[in-house]
């Protein structure tokens, strides 16, 4: 069974080892010159990156994010439905081995083969980009490098990629059994991993550890203030609190209360034409802080990385144990 | 004579309708089993209820003494080569070989590679370059390799041209000797079936109209001519499976266990495919209202 699962897998297989290991090979080369500039540099790392390494970066973080996709889509989905399609399910069921031991010989092996893959992908890249992760976690400027706790860096660090390839290849799966078409298989997978990957960062994966929540005062020479929705809304950046990942905002009446900031803000802002300068902006602020308003900003500090890594592997994983069994029953009671 | 495939009130339904209906099956072993009717008729369901491929909604089936691919044990006494024979277009047919080696605890290699060269088939050769007469004597291979008690073909030459087709079915006989294997085996054409098998089974919209021993069927199935008479006048025991009246004169296709004493009739023998025709061009409603699918008494 080991033998006719390799023999079917070995070609999508070699294809992305292949893919992987160039991508490593390439990172390998150029990442002890970075780390080098980490040590001369320190967090002033940030402003001195090279070009060519900054689209490196970017396409790391890229390929992080897609193997699981890719895997999803190209391993999974095409396990049992391209048997389905072309018949050969019946040859393969009508051996002497049970179609539960099919079933848990191709997932057992194309979990292992897409989690290693997606493992070392996820490895290479945050070794080489360790050097910039930790140059904007100790200060430096976050407007060309994410923090590893933001959204779309965190899925492409540590150990979580492991577990959403491990998801993405089960549903692929669980999606060719019961849609038994390889092409409506594959772009359903691609459709609902997205979904989920979408869904998870916005909703549920601030809930996976406990938060941290401070109260700055709102005045000009305070924490950074932005404004949104016509300065009906007030954003505080939270400097001092490098590689934070916030994930929520409230501003504070003066009571301490969940308040909406009062209309005399946004009253104050109003300019004839083109945005207020610097100077009425401050104003505004301080007036608005004068009115007792605080801002009050809910985040994940950076050391929580490791526990919202695992909390999240966890739940990937659980999700995909879950399908695993959809599977196996449904391979057995609606499989025809 | 153990039974090798026994089904008790065995139904398949899909979604609303019923594949499979009532279906009373015995077959004693060591039997090359016909299973004729017309496309549609449900003869692939009734095929993989028996291969296990697919679970039955009403009734039970019991195929070699056991429930179908209930196990290891159970699927290595069955052999199935479904309908256009898959193979896998992107292994060879050394792959193949391998694969029912590694897959097969009663693999009989020496039969499959002495097969192969025998046929005339490349190793090398994907199965998917093969005609379709070579991948289904490959998929044949793997059954007869496998070492069943039984062996299931649905619809085996379906695709197949009459030389391909001959070839084929000469080799399946050839095998069954030499092996002792009880056969299964589907055509919509009684033909294929009338060279190759000594048992039949007629299922006809989703039931089956009639089955046993070929010999059997073909022995009381009498043709009857004679002057224009309402069939229902005739005595308990023949059966009218057809009936044809002209004005004078009444022609009946009937079942029956003794002889026709009756001298208004002139008896006629029949050939197994007007029996069998006689079957699928029976009126669907007089196969509803009465229960059909009656074992030919010897």
């Amino acid at each position: 069974m080991i033998w006719l699962t390799w023999r079917q897998f070995r070609t999508q297989a070699a294809v992305v080892f292949a893919a992987v290991a160039v991508l490593a090979a390439v990172l390998a080369v150029t990442g002890p010159q970075l780390a080098d500039l980490h040590r001369t540099a320190g967090s002033g790392l940030v402003d001195r990156v090279s070009g060519s390494d900054q689209s490196l970066y970017y396409t790391g973080l890229l390929v992080v994010l897609a193997v699981p996709a890719v895997i999803g889509m190209f391993w999974g989905a095409p396990l049992i439905s391209r048997e389905l399609e072309t018949g050969t399910h019946y040859l393969a069921w009508n051996q002497g081995v049970t179609r539960t031991r099919w079933l848990a010989t191709k997932l057992g092996l194309g979990a292992a083969a897409s989690m290693t893959a997606a493992g070392l992908t996820s490895l290479a890249v945050s070794w080489w980009s360790s050097p910039i992760d930790r140059a904007v976690n100790g200060g430096g400027a976050t407007d060309t490098y994410f923090p590893r706790l933001d959204p779309v860096a965190f899925a492409a660090r540590g150990v979580v990629p492991m577990a959403h390839a491990a998801f993405a290849f089960v549903l692929g799966v669980a999606l060719g059994l019961v849609l038994r078409r390889t092409l409506p298989a594959m772009a359903t997978t691609f459709a609902l991993y997205v979904a989920v990957q979408l869904v998870v960062p916005l909703w549920i994966r601030s809930h996976l550890a406990a938060p941290d929540r401070t109260t700055v005062p709102i005045e000009p020479d305070g924490a950074p203030i932005s404004v949104q929705d016509e300065a009906g809304q007030i954003i505080a950046h939270l400097d001092d609190v490098p590689g934070a990942w916030v994930t929520s905002q409230q501003t504070l009446n003066a009571a301490g209360q969940p308040a909406p900031v009062p209309s005399s803000f946004p009253d104050c802002l109003r300019t004839e034409s083109g945005p207020p300068t610097l100077q009425q902006f401050e104003g505004c602020i301080a007036d608005l802080g004068a009115l007792g308003y605080k801002q009050q900003v809910t985040y994940q500090p950076a050391g929580n990385f490791w526990a919202l890594q695992w909390a999240e592997t966890g739940l990937y994983l659980g999700l995909a144990l879950a399908l695993t069994g959809f599977c196996a029953w449904w391979i057995r009671r609606r499989v025809t | 004579m153990s039974a090798v495939l026994r089904a008790q009130g065995l139904g398949k339904r899909y979604k609303q309708r019923w594949a499979l209906q009532n279906c009373d099956l015995d077959v004693p072993a060591g039997r090359v089993v016909g299973l004729v009717g017309p496309n549609g008729a449900g003869k692939s369901t009734l095929l993989k209820l028996a291969s296990g491929m697919l679970t039955p909604t009403a009734g039970t089936i019991e195929v070699c003494g056991g429930r179908p691919a209930a196990g290891v044990e159970q699927l290595a006494k069955v052999g199935f080569v479904a309908q256009d024979t898959p193979t896998y277009s992107g292994l060879s047919v050394a792959d193949h070989l391998d694969f029912g080696k590694r897959l097969n605890p009663n693999w009989d290699d020496a039969v499959a590679r002495d097969r192969i060269r025998r046929l005339g088939l490349d190793p090398e050769q994907r199965a998917g370059r093969l005609s379709g007469g070579q991948r289904a004597q490959l998929a044949l291979t793997l059954g007869i390799a496998k070492r069943p008690e039984l062996l299931i073909l649905d619809e085996p030459v379906a695709a197949l041209d009459p030389l391909a087709r001959r070839e084929f079915m000469q080799d399946l006989m050839e095998a069954v000797a030499e092996h002792e294997l009880s056969v299964v085996l589907s055509s919509h054409l009684v033909s294929d079936v009338e060279r190759t098998c000594d048992y039949l089974i007629v299922l006809v919209d989703s039931r089956v109209q009639v089955a046993g021993d070929i010999d059997d069927l073909v022995a009381c199935h009498h043709r009857l001519t004679g002057p224009r008479r309402d069939p229902d006048t005739l005595p308990a025991g023949q059966h009218v499976i057809t009936a044809s009246h002209t004005d004078r004169q009444t022609t009946l296709l009937v079942r029956t266990g003794t002889a026709v004493h009756d001298p208004s009739w002139t008896v006629s023998p029949l050939g197994l495919e007007d029996v069998v025709l006689a079957y699928m061009t029976r009126p669907a409603d007089a196969v509803r209202d009465t229960r059909p699918a009656l074992e030919v008494l010897r």
